[in-house]
């Protein structure tokens, strides 16, 4: 086994989600069992139209849980995250290079 | 989108589901939903903490130690605290013994629950649809794409993982370790020998 092969994540964006929804239910947000359950209703879902790799598949249907889930609870609507995604995209562009991308608020 | 240029007037934009993921945490911290000093404990548990090295050691002390084996099988949780390892989310480690007569093997048909703290984040095959699918259905022939190939008479049992319950396999101590130490026995215990999917080093 090289160290590459072992590596954990192939992003960071999926070792964040990874870590968002961890941090969610040891906080009491929801359960794991709620978590697998629809996590594996995704996984059947998208993996209707070809297999899943287990890879960049995997962490695209995880993060459509988190974000379906959050919108149902209310902890984020669709409409808010949607809004928080477009104010990072406008100050990743308006930042110039090297310097902290922040968002205001 | 990568791109080169040293002048470029803006900093490089991220992927979109960098971005979603971005937005979701700004909204759930600034809710105080979840705590940002509890989510850098979990990222660096699970980048640079957690992984099969653990895993080996449980099952190299498994193999030298009659009543850590003996702790493990009657209460996982409990001997596997005492080395200092436990679950995050409640679920209930179950340690499977390979013998001559059964090999255990280890599936998540519903999704991708893993031993995590004994094994760290699994590997994209173990996440894969072919995989979940298939293991169940022909253990055998999946075994042989890894490279194993079971005596006739060893049954293949496999496991399937819960929210709950996760497995760890104890593979079989190989022959010719007599006079190794745990460490000298960790380094023989690979990842896929823990799910099932391989087996052992054998000393050199």
């Amino acid at each position: 086994m090289t160290e590459d092969a072992l590596a954990p994540f192939d992003e960071p964006w999926q070792a964040q989600l990874f870590a968002l929804t961890v941090a969610l239910s040891e906080a009491g947000r929801f359960s794991w069992a709620e978590w697998t359950e629809s996590f594996g209703a995704t996984l059947k879902e998208h993996g209707r139209a070809r297999p899943l790799d287990g890879q960049g598949d995997y962490w695209n249907a995880w993060l459509v849980t988190l974000e379906g889930l959050l919108a149902r609870t209310g902890m984020a609507a669709r409409e808010e995250a949607d809004r928080f995604r477009a104010l990072w995209e406008a100050a990743y562009l308006s930042t110039p290079h090297g310097q902290p991308v922040r968002i205001a608020g | 989108m990568p791109h080169d240029h040293h002048d470029h007037p803006h900093s490089l934009l991220p992927s979109d589901p960098a971005l979603r993921v971005k937005a979701l945490e700004t909204i759930l911290t600034r809710k105080g939903l979840v705590d940002p000093a509890a989510l850098d404990v979990i990222l660096e548990t699970y980048e640079k903490k957690v992984g099969p090295h653990l895993g080996a050691q449980v099952v190299a002390r498994a193999w030298s130690d009659p009543q850590f084996l003996a702790a493990l099988r009657t209460d996982a949780a409990g001997a596997l605290a005492d080395m200092g390892i436990s679950g995050r989310q409640g679920e209930h480690v179950v340690a499977v013994e390979n013998t001559p007569e059964v090999h255990n093997m280890v599936v998540c048909t519903l999704c991708s629950c893993y031993p995590w703290p004994l094994l760290g984040i699994p590997p994209a095959w173990y996440k894969s649809d072919a995989y979940r699918a298939r293991a169940v259905r022909e253990p055998r022939k999946v075994l042989a794409e890894f490279g194993v190939t079971l005596p006739e008479g060893q049954k293949v049992r496999v496991w399937d993982s819960t929210a709950e319950v996760r497995y760890l396999v104890i593979p079989m101590r190989p022959e010719g370790t007599d006079g190794l130490d745990d460490a000298a026995l960790a380094a023989l215990v690979t990842r896929d020998s823990m799910i099932g999917t391989g087996l052992p080093g054998r000393p050199a």
